[in-house]
């Protein structure tokens, strides 16, 4: 388990090996009327891997990850999505929110078929891949419940669900186990990366904890606040083979954890 | 709510009247309105019979009044009459003022043009207009269809409007993130997610429509429970008269509860299940 990261000083993002990125953010900048959100980021996302945007609030990871879905427009620069630059939403995206936004009024079939049904897809057809991601997901039994029947973690179980059965190359996760509590927010982290494992797709990941971003990442990108730029990135490199308990008490897991937490300890109040 | 229900009918055999009636008590809504029925009609019972006034017929009077009205055709025929205005009325008020609010709801230069012509029609007291419109358009179905809409669709347009701009803005950005078309996000999100307070004010237009149709009645001309109020008042029928009121009041209630109903049943199932 060795790690690799670069000093702050000597950082710098162009140097960061990517072989063969899906996403591109070419020197994508993001102002708020006179308030500067993003400043000049350059980051590329390599297919197939996990990536978490990483930072203290205020340093813009949700924005750049709204940017990166097309759901927020940059104020310059863009967005390369498998090779194409892209001004909005499109099918090779899928978000998953924080809020889970889930329609209250639907059961968990139908808001897992959701981005389907927008496409046109016949009921059947589309009936028949939710349920599939709605087992992927452990959720098989609850098809017919409506949300506000559902914990918040079965509810992101079924926004994950969602996200998934569009079968986008490139999922964008918005803090996804930010309204989980601690307990299940574990399992959904082991859950997440046998998702990872099972379905082969990218996986861009916001979070604001350190331990989590540690323990499910390839690739760490840390934003530092005010304006938001990169400020470093960090591959942890983790052996995902063991047991999740040894990861969390592997020195090389809490070696990286504290370094982020040295580099990042300066922007806390 | 199915368990309960369950293990309510295991009970009930063993249990004696009483008690089954405490059970239903406990766990049905039914039996409490009729409970609250029961202490209204008691209250004006007694007070007819006091009596607190000569005019004040008591609650068994004027209910013998309703169905002598009901069996000599008066009341049926009175109802049809102020059934074509106030349903003609709301119908237009609910088609147009949602239309309308939607629009207002969506687009912030729609908004600027007509909410302040709303905002001052719901302020203004409308009983004061409605003679107005018999200048212009007399005193036949025309004239009281439109008291009807002058009361029903400032409030329905108002409502409609502040339930778009209420909408969950994340559903909305969900709805773009899976590349929903505007059809698909006015008619699949934004409509759905609206339709709590889009029936609240489709509610409180409705109510407001009998409001019109009864000022209209009252006011342009004498016809269908308007005229049976008027004329039994002045031949001083006072059960008779209490009896179209009641009839009306009646009625608009009965068209709110199912107002209620299909917004339950049909546009959000899930409130069934809470």
């Amino acid at each position: 388990m060795s790690v690799q990261a670069l000093s702050k000083d000597e950082f710098d993002p162009a140097s960061v090996v990517t072989s063969d990125p899906v996403v591109r953010v070419e020197t994508i900048s993001k102002h708020y009327g006179t308030v500067e959100a993003l400043r000049s980021i350059d980051l590329q996302f390599e297919r197939g891997k996990l990536t978490t945007l990483l930072g203290p609030s205020g340093c813009g990871k949700t924005t750049l990850l709204k940017i990166i879905a097309g759901l927020v427009p940059a104020t310059s620069g863009q967005i390369v999505v498998n090779g194409r630059a892209v001004t909005g939403p499109g099918p090779e995206r899928a978000f998953v929110f924080q809020d889970f936004a889930l329609m209250p009024w639907a059961t968990v079939l139908r808001n897992v078929g959701f981005g389907l049904e927008l496409k046109g897809l016949a009921a059947a057809e589309r009936n028949r891949i939710a349920r599939r991601y709605i087992e992927e997901v452990g959720l098989q039994g609850f098809e017919d419940k409506y949300p506000h029947e559902l914990s918040g973690g079965m509810r992101q179980r079924v926004g994950i669900a969602r996200a998934f059965a569009v079968n986008a190359d490139v999922l964008l996760l918005d803090e996804p186990f930010s309204a989980v509590d601690e307990q299940n927010r574990r399992k959904f982290q082991e859950d997440l990366l046998r998702l990872v494992e099972m379905e082969r797709k990218t996986f861009i990941f916001v979070t604001h904890s350190i331990e989590e971003a540690v323990y499910v990442s390839d690739r760490i990108v840390l934003l530092s606040p005010r304006p938001g730029r990169v400020s470093n990135i960090i591959d942890p490199r983790i052996d995902r083979t063991a047991d999740p308990d040894d990861i969390r008490r592997d020195p090389g897991y809490l070696d990286v954890v504290e370094e982020i937490w040295q580099s990042l300890r300066h922007y806390a109040e | 709510m199915s368990v309960m229900s369950q293990d309510a009918k295991v009970v009930a055999p063993a249990a004696t009247t009483g008690q089954a009636l405490r059970l239903f008590a406990e766990r049905r809504r039914s039996f409490w309105v009729v409970l609250s029925l029961l202490v209204l009609f008691t209250a004006w019972e007694i007070a007819g019979r006091v009596p607190i006034s000569f005019a004040f017929p008591t609650f068994l009077d004027t209910l013998a009044a309703f169905f002598e009205m009901v069996g000599d055709g008066s009341m049926i025929r009175a109802f049809f009459l102020t059934l074509q205005p106030l349903v003609l009325g709301v119908a237009v008020s609910a088609l147009l003022g949602i239309a309308l609010g939607i629009v207002m709801g969506l687009s912030d230069r729609m908004e600027w043009l007509l909410a302040p012509v709303f905002i001052v029609l719901q302020a203004a007291p409308m009983a004061a207009l409605v003679p107005l419109v018999t200048f212009v358009y007399g005193i036949g179905l025309v004239a009281k269809t439109l008291a009807v809409i002058m009361l029903a669709l400032p409030v329905i347009v108002l409502n409609s409007y502040k339930a778009v701009r209420h909408v969950n803005p994340s559903l909305v950005d969900m709805c773009r993130s899976f590349q929903g078309n505007r059809r698909q996000q006015i008619f699949k999100i934004i409509i759905p997610d609206a339709s709590p307070v889009l029936f609240a004010g489709l509610r409180l237009g409705v109510a407001a429509g009998f409001i019109g149709v009864m000022l209209a009645e009252l006011l342009i001309t004498p016809t269908g429970i308007g005229d049976l109020i008027t004329y039994h008042r002045s031949v001083a029928n006072y059960a008779h008269m209490y009896a179209a009121v009641a009839a009306i009041i009646a009625a608009s209630t009965l068209t709110l509860a199912a107002l209620q109903w299909f917004e339950t049943n049909v546009m959000r199932p899930e409130k069934r299940r809470s």
